[in-house]
């Protein structure tokens, strides 16, 4: 009996371990964020220390360097995150106007239109696009998109950069499409059939249910799935790198080189730099700006998409 | 009468105004799924056709001989150290001028070594060296040709191209022509690009370097992510109460599977490098970085996967006397697991592929040798692509497009065994 006893003692003993060991490993997750908000929020206060928050919010000029000696020519940098941000919403308005129209068809088309046969080979494969590293999508953007509109635009009479925005953004936006597509497929199966069926019933035609009902009924959640894609069209960094440009301009035009945040936070932070320079800094800053961005974006996202889930469970 | 045909006929035209609506917006709805199928053929095409190449390698035949005036001056005496320290360059210069005995003068004897790539005098000191009798006796070796030979001879550059496209004389050309004639010079495969790091000579550079770091990485990134993904999972769907403080990781964790990736990266060097003072460009990091990206993958993957067995086998396992733990570990686990590794296959698919939080923790030097453990400096597939995507040399593009296809067929390769082990290990409750 007493051995049995002791035995019971080991086992509770070491499952309260194992209980305690789950809870440290659940809490890794929490640390993360933790760490991202610490790491960024401390890199970038030393930053505004050397440059007035203002400057960075407001600036409308970004010329990231810091002087080696004090008599330098444009000693001062400029760090004003005003075209980068502007940059990087003209790519993202690209990209999402590419995936915005096509992912919501083409989920239509598979949902609503497709016969079983046609909707198992194509779904699978729309899926593979989500899974193709994103410098591919860059390389690809930068070899054969790019080149291609320079030419057409040159054929045409029009001055085309060959870093325009409207490569990456389209790029981008083909690499978004699979995942704007199966969250209106999620949006578009969660209104209830009999909606549709109620509409159809009554003479409507297919096209007209979906654009007069179904959608209706599914635009919140849609509208989730398109913030969900913007964050992640915010936050792209390879597609841009190597196809948009370096140089920071204000300017709304598709065809100018553009540069954007992921793409500064790139260039300041490869190369050896100190790390304390104002230069190497600004990085962090961009990544705060980064992050809030996107986690707005990401909490109202999913906060839109579980009311409306709610909605018609 | 008359209104009744009216109203009729106004009918028709109706309908067949909506059935032209109804068709056309089918007609955009396929053009839609299409669009996506056709960039992706177009993409594979792109792709294949210029990376292919890179599969071939051109080499010229010499005929070299190793004379006794090359040796180098040998420490100890010993013979062998005499041939390792021969002067090869020479040799080969040599070699080269015996094939073409009319060449002369200094620029076109610069033309004509050139045609020949700067390893080619490791691999007459690699043979000689294994050569019984290397000194006196005339060799017959395949040696590479330069990266301009190699793109003529392979057809990427068209051989009517204008000088400075091909970057050859027509004086080489000449030499090119008359060595394949005497079948001098042939594209062989590549073996090279498998097999060696990068290098500033695109003839020379390969691959390796990068796969064993992507390798490195992604072993750390499991080894970190898989145990502490599943027991996380454990915990959120087996024994957290209900509470504030488990509806926030849970929140937190959806946000951060939608956090952008260099982010991470940011996160990487501030703490990873800065505090802790771990090694730049080391594998180690990468993985670690790749592991907090992956860690909210599979923890949704796993949640998923524990909610799908059914509660009866916990609850059969804790009324035969198993205590929540036993349960969950001897009966629910094994039950979710083949649900868990698709979802961490998927996840590490999405790691391998990963450039941008690598960048910002020194991934992207210049890394010749090939990492042989996880601090050893090192660089991965993707960034050895990226880096490559951005040299101009040509030769340097089917390099890249041929490095995106191994790495798209090791990301192919991950994912189908996902769907393998999901198609084979699905239980249908």
């Amino acid at each position: 009996m007493t051995s049995a006893g002791a035995r019971r003692a080991r086992r509770v003993l070491v499952e309260r371990l194992i209980m305690i060991l789950l809870i440290a490993a659940s809490s890794v997750a929490i640390l993360t964020t933790i760490g991202i908000v610490l790491s960024l929020i401390f890199e970038s206060i030393q930053f505004f220390r050397q440059i007035p928050i203002t400057d960075f919010v407001f600036g409308l000029h970004w010329s990231p360097q810091t002087a080696i000696r004090a008599d330098q020519v444009g000693a001062s940098g400029a760090f004003g995150a005003i075209p980068l941000l502007v940059g990087t919403l003209l790519i993202s308005a690209i990209a999402l106007c590419v995936s915005g129209p096509v992912g919501l068809m083409a989920a239509i088309y598979l949902g609503e239109y497709a016969s079983h046969r046609f909707r198992s080979i194509v779904k699978p494969v729309l899926e593979a696009l989500a899974g193709i590293p994103t410098v591919v999508y860059g390389f690809f953007a930068a070899i054969v998109v790019a080149p291609m509109l320079r030419n057409s635009g040159e054929a045409i009479g029009l001055d085309v950069s060959s870093e325009s925005a409207l490569a990456a953004g389209l790029v981008m936006g083909i690499m978004t499409i699979p995942f704007v597509s199966s969250i209106s497929d999620d949006a578009i199966t969660a209104v209830p059939a009999s909606l549709k069926e109620a509409a159809l019933g009554l003479g409507s035609t297919r096209s007209e249910a979906i654009r007069n009902v179904i959608l209706p009924a599914a635009l919140p959640g849609i509208a989730g799935g398109l913030l969900l894609a913007a964050s992640r069209v915010i936050g792209e960094t390879m597609i841009v790198v190597m196809a948009a440009g370096l140089a920071a301009k204000l300017t709304l035009n598709p065809l100018d080189a553009v540069t954007t945040v992921t793409v500064q936070i790139v260039t300041l932070l490869t190369g050896d730099q100190e790390f304390d320079s104002a230069k190497t800094l600004a990085a962090f800053a961009l990544g705060l700006l980064l992050f809030v961005v996107t986690l707005a974006l990401n909490v109202t996202a999913l906060r839109i998409v579980k009311a409306y889930r709610e909605q018609y469970d | 009468m008359t209104d009744i045909t009216e109203t009729q006929i106004r009918m028709a035209r109706r309908l067949a105004r909506r059935h032209g609506a109804e068709k056309r917006f089918k007609l955009l709805a396929l053009l839609a799924a299409w669009i996506g199928l056709v960039f992706l053929g177009v993409l594979l095409f792109t792709v294949i056709k210029s990376g292919h190449t890179a599969l071939l390698q051109t080499e010229v035949l010499l005929k070299v001989t190793l004379q006794g005036s090359d040796l180098g001056q040998p420490v100890s005496g010993d013979r062998s150290e005499a041939v390792a320290g021969a002067n090869y360059n020479a040799v080969i210069k040599r070699a080269l001028r015996e094939t073409f005995p009319e060449v002369k003068g200094r620029s076109q004897l610069r033309e004509l070594y050139g045609l020949v790539s700067v390893a080619a005098a490791y691999e007459v000191r690699e043979a000689m060296m294994e050569h019984a009798d290397p000194v006196g006796n005339t060799v017959a070796i395949w040696v590479t040709a330069s990266d301009d030979v190699d793109l003529i001879i392979k057809g990427t550059v068209p051989r009517t191209a204008p000088e400075e496209q091909r970057h050859l004389s027509d004086r080489q050309m000449n030499w090119i022509e008359s060595l394949e004639k005497a079948d001098g010079i042939k594209a062989k495969f590549n073996t090279n690009f498998f097999t060696s790091g990068d290098s500033r000579e695109p003839e020379l550079a390969g691959i390796l370097g990068g796969a064993m770091g992507s390798l490195y990485a992604i072993l750390v990134c499991l080894a970190i992510s898989f145990p502490l993904g599943v027991a996380s999972a454990v915990y959120l769907e087996c024994f957290a109460p209900k509470n504030k403080v488990t509806e926030f990781i849970e929140v937190n964790i959806n946000n951060l599977a939608a956090v952008p990736s260099i982010v991470f990266g940011l996160l990487g060097l501030a703490i990873f490098l800065n505090v802790f003072m771990l090694p730049r460009s080391a594998p180690l990091v990468g993985g670690m970085v790749l592991s907090l990206l992956t860690l909210p993958t599979i923890i949704i993957a796993g949640r998923a996967a524990i909610k799908a067995v059914p509660p009866s086998v916990r609850e059969a396992a804790l009324a035969l006397g198993a205590s929540p733990i036993q349960a969950v570990f001897h009966h629910v686990l094994p039950l979710a697991m083949p649900g868990i590794l698709t979802g961490t296959i998927i996840g590490t698919a999405g790691a391998l592929g990963e450039t941008a939080p690598l960048l910002m923790i020194g991934m992207v030097a210049f890394i010749v040798d090939v990492p042989t453990s996880v601090v050893d400096p090192a660089t991965v597939l993707p960034v050895q692509i990226f880096l490559w995507s951005d040299i101009p040399e040509k030769a340097f593009v089917e390099r890249t497009s041929a490095a995106i296809l191994v790495l798209l067929s090791f990301v192919c390769l991950l994912n189908l065994v996902a769907v393998y082990l999901r198609r084979k290990f699905e239980i249908r409750w």
